[in-house]
């Protein structure tokens, strides 16, 4: 067990480091660069630039050299801690994203959760209770769920907030806590607001992961080991969370590889929708005033999660299953 | 019920009602078993034999259902006769009284010991869950039980196998296990599904003979079900040949195999190979194939195939178990005009 996660560790910094080129190259792809993109603004609100000026910033920010050699000094500082200044406000990239970092893993990880815990008994339910109301009735709220664009969700329920109860419920903290330090009333106040963002941010994820389940056990409750534990007289639930979820479960796990870093990465539009305090929206911004340091920085931790999520389901999957955990070792 | 016998069995039917029909898996099955006996059943593929014995112990799954019948089971305890018997057909399936019974009076050797046994749980596991759920014991008495079990059915170094999957074992040790766990309560009556099947013929051998052992040694029932007449002359006592959820003929083993009263069991006879046979002569098969349950032939099930067939009387009438002399009995006309009233 130790030898398989060390080796996936071990994997850890190469992954990365094949990432940075890929999001460097991201980054680069779209024509122009932040002092273009910087003059078309200054433009918009009537000033203008001369070309010495424009020359003297590329070369400020080392935006005159060639593309590989503007990779490795990123490269070069990055390892050396240094995620470098955002070109757009000014301000270090590491104070910029350090705290929206949290919020997002915070906030995927509780969608994560919600997920898991609403799909496994919705999904449990329907496949043992096959082709009741209940199956049914989640068959056509699954559909609905799979169906429905998140941001949608997030657009209804925030419109039905504000006009049937008054409430706004955009972002994560009361305006009193947003540039609050941490303190246990802030946290308290997280709670208040973080659990609409997981429900719409969840939905989609806990439709898919229920059918996954209910197809899945539908498959294992006709199994001979179920006969087996019903002869040696095990009572029926009892039997089935033991051996049938627990095998069901084993392809869900799997998919939290890929759904992990879904969650992370997904929640862009919602996250702007709602106005959430996360990387997502000022991905969005560093993107469209092609902040090259910011958005790399950005899209890399995107990477960077989505390869923790993978780790993560990797080694939940060795634990839960002893036939993976053995020949792997 | 006859005080002798521990289980007996009247008219049991059990069907599969679906879209497609109502298919009579088990239709008026009858037969006893006597403590200490080992009683074969002996039919092809889809004669009801192993809905039989998913009767018996309550667990025939929807959409089948046990419609009428008796299955009379005398219980453990000293009470009075009538006290101790219990009719395993009006238990509900998945009720407490059904599953005190299931498990540790009468216990199941399935069929593919691979499949019955979770890959996920360890074989100490699986094996602690069957002692703990009729014995109120600590999981550490249940594991030297469980250790005990598997000395006693020859595992080699019970107490290391605890601790792996069923996956690292080999067929013979995966049903031995299974029989460990069988007799993990002592049950009085063991059901053997098919035990042999999954496993190689030198293995096979082996676990025949340790099960003649455990009978002898426990003074057990089994009810052991088999399409092959080979095993069944080598462990039964007793034979029920089942034909299309039918028994065609009962009777002590000699008597089935030495002097069979019916064209079924004869033709089944016929069609085992013989090492003294002629080489290069052809092996006697039955003409034609079992029925689809949904289209069950009227009359006799067997009679389409049958040699001895009467045109008008065996495609009409269905007959009623004989009794003949020595123990046997035989549902044909051959032996006696009467038939079952529809």
């Amino acid at each position: 067990m130790l030898v398989y996660i060390v080796k996936r560790l071990l994997l850890l910094p190469l992954l990365l480091l094949v990432f940075s080129v890929i999001a460097f190259i991201l980054i680069q792809a779209p024509p122009g660069d932040f002092v273009t993109s910087y003059v078309a603004e200054l433009a918009a609100s009537g000033s203008s630039m001369d070309r010495l000026q424009i020359d003297a910033l590329r070369e400020l920010y080392g935006l005159d050299r060639p593309g590989y050699v503007q990779y490795f000094k990123w490269l070069t500082r990055m390892l050396q801690g240094d995620l470098g200044v955002s070109l757009d406000f000014q301000k270090p990239i590491s104070e910029l994203i350090g705290q929206r970092l949290l919020l997002t893993v915070i906030l995927g990880l509780s969608t994560f959760l919600f997920t898991f815990a609403v799909a496994i008994p919705i999904g449990t339910i329907s496949a043992t209770r096959q082709y009741s109301f209940f199956d049914y009735f989640f068959t056509v709220f699954n559909y609905v769920g799979v169906a429905t664009p998140t941001f949608m969700t997030a657009l209804i329920l925030m419109w039905l907030a504000f006009s049937k109860l008054g409430i706004t419920i955009t972002g994560l903290f009361s305006p009193e806590f947003a540039d609050e330090p941490w303190s246990f009333a802030r946290t308290v106040d997280l709670g208040k607001h973080i659990w609409l963002p997981i429900v719409i941010l969840g939905m989609d994820g806990t439709a898919r992961l229920a059918r996954i389940l209910r197809a899945n056990l539908l498959d294992e409750l006709n199994k001979p080991y179920m006969e087996m534990a019903r002869a040696k007289g095990m009572p029926e639930w009892r039997l089935i969370m033991k051996y049938p979820v627990r095998l069901a479960i084993n392809p869900l796990v799997s998919s939290l590889g890929w759904y992990l870093p879904l969650i992370f990465s997904g929640s862009l539009i919602v996250a702007t929708v709602l106005n959430l305090p996360t990387i997502g929206p000022l991905l969005l911004r560093s993107l469209i005033g092609q902040d090259m340091f910011l958005a790399g920085a950005i899209v890399l931790s995107y990477f960077g999660l989505a390869v923790i999520g993978t780790l993560l389901s990797d080694i939940l999957l060795a634990w839960l299953d002893p036939r993976i955990r053995m020949e792997e070792a | 019920m006859n005080p002798d016998h521990i289980l007996s069995v009247r008219d049991l039917k059990t069907r599969f009602l679906m879209d497609e029909g109502t298919a009579k898996a088990v239709d008026g099955v009858s037969f006893d078993v006597s403590p200490g006996q080992v009683v074969g059943i002996v039919g092809e593929s889809g004669c009801g034999k192993s809905v039989t014995i998913k009767s018996i112990l309550g667990i025939v799954q929807k959409p089948g259902e046990v419609v009428g019948g008796e299955i009379l089971f005398r219980q453990r305890g000293n009470g009075a006769a009538a006290a101790e018997m219990v009719d395993l057909a009006k238990l509900d399936g998945r009720g407490k009284e059904m599953r005190a019974i299931r498990g540790s009076d009468i216990a199941l050797i399935p069929q593919e010991p691979m499949a019955a046994l979770s890959p996920v749980h360890t074989i100490g596991n699986q094996l602690v869950e069957a002692v703990r759920l009729h014995q109120d014991v600590s999981k550490r008495r249940a594991e030297e039980l469980a250790i005990e079990r598997m000395t006693e059915v020859g595992v080699p170094n019970p107490a290391e196998r605890m601790s792996m999957y069923s996956w690292e074992l080999s067929g013979g040790l995966r049903q031995r296990v299974m029989i460990a766990m069988a007799l993990s309560c002592s049950p009085r009556l063991l059901i053997a599904d098919e035990p042999t099947t999954a496993i190689d013929v030198t293995t096979q051998a082996q676990v025949l003979r340790l099960l003649r052992g455990l009978q002898q040694n426990h003074g057990m029932a089994i009810i052991f079900i088999t399409h092959d007449l080979g095993v069944i002359a080598q462990v039964a006592d007793y034979v029920v040949v089942m034909y299309l959820g039918r028994v065609m003929e009962t009777g002590p083993v000699d008597d089935i195999f030495h002097n069979p009263q019916h064209p079924y069991t004869r033709a089944l006879l016929e069609s085992i190979p013989s090492v003294h046979a002629l080489s290069r002569e052809p092996l006697p098969t039955i003409e034609g194939s079992i029925p689809h349950p949904f289209n069950r032939p009227a009359g006799c099930p067997f009679a389409p195939r049958c040699v001895a067939a009467m045109p008008g009387k065996c495609d009409r009438r269905t007959p009623k178990p004989t009794q003949l002399n020595g123990g046997q009995s035989v549902s044909c006309f051959l032996h006696n005009d009467a038939a079952e009233e529809d």
